[in-house]
């Protein structure tokens, strides 16, 4: 039982991340608005992540490989945009 | 996690570790699937940073209010998936099948809002894809045209991916309608949560990039 009052409770955090997300849009310009879009859609995927993919009960060898995936696509962006902010 | 009739496949010392090595495969997977979307996420970024007052003024085009609802049945879509193995976990069937049922409904109901907005961008004609004309009102329509390109590109290679999942819960649906293994069943939800969750995931981001910087 706990675990589904645990999912709902992130379904409803995320919908509120999800309208801080748009209000921001709305309202912000700027850096401020990409800030707090971008803040929120790593929050969101955070929460899904630990969540409903289960890596809150997971292993040390699964987070390792969760976050893996993560830092190669961190290689791949900086290092592409470091080549096009230097230039 | 139930009690499983079978056996753990002979390469393994039990069901636990045969457990471990199907999620730490699906979490493989997905990262090459992350590896995937990142090019086209690259892409979209180095141009974004290159052009950003026409991509702005093209995101505007962009029908903010159908993709905030389709982010929404897309989190809710999550959340039955989620409890969809709670249930399954639990060995509560007619739970589960319910739940999946939902997730699935949620599923196409996202890909006709996807399909009427890529219909109502068709005749604007916003749409340069396979020849189609591309008439745009704002500034540079060649970057713009760019910027439907990622589009159409990052939205559909999604969609791809929702269709996949789509099949991929229908066979669930005949599985956990059976209720054969329960173990087993447990463990099949499981790796579709997974790939669920990632579909989710790669959503926000989608969403994120396309739909709302637009300042």
């Amino acid at each position: 039982m706990m675990a589904y009052r645990t999912h709902v409770l992130v379904w409803l955090l995320l919908l509120a991340l999800l309208a801080v997300n748009i209000t921001a849009t709305l309202l912000l310009s700027g850096m401020m608005a990409y800030a707090v879009n971008l803040g929120s859609a790593f929050g969101m995927a955070a929460l899904i992540m630990t969540t409903f993919m289960g890596l809150h009960a997971a292993g040390g060898m699964l987070r390792l490989f969760a976050l893996g995936g993560w830092l190669w696509l961190a290689f791949l962006l900086f290092l592409t945009l470091a080549d096009f902010l230097a230039r | 996690m139930p009690t499983s009739n079978s056996e753990a496949a002979e390469q393994f010392d039990n069901l636990a570790q045969q457990r471990y090595a199907d999620l730490m495969g699906m979490w493989l997977f997905l990262a090459t699937e992350l590896l995937l979307f990142g090019g086209l996420f690259a892409g979209f970024i180095i141009f974004r940073v290159e052009y950003p007052q026409v991509f702005a003024e093209a995101a505007g085009h962009l029908d903010l209010t159908l993709g905030a609802i389709n982010t929404v049945i897309l989190l809710t879509s999550g959340l039955s998936m989620a409890l969809a193995e709670q249930a399954v976990i639990g060995e509560r069937r007619r739970l589960a099948l319910g739940l999946i049922t939902a997730t699935l409904i949620l599923a196409v109901i996202f890909l006709l809002i996807k399909g009427y907005e890529w219909h109502h961008e068709y005749s604007e004609q916003l749409m340069p894809v396979l020849g189609l004309p591309f008439e745009y009102s704002g500034d540079e329509p060649r970057v713009a045209r760019l910027f439907f390109n990622f589009y159409y590109s990052m939205t559909g290679l999604h969609a791809v991916h929702m269709l996949a999942g789509i099949g991929l819960l229908a066979v669930m649906l005949i599985l956990v309608g059976r209720w054969r293994d329960a173990g087993r069943q447990a463990r099949q939800v499981q790796i579709m949560g997974l790939y669920w969750a990632f579909v989710d995931v790669v959503w926000v981001f989608v969403f994120t990039l396309l739909y709302l910087l637009r300042t």
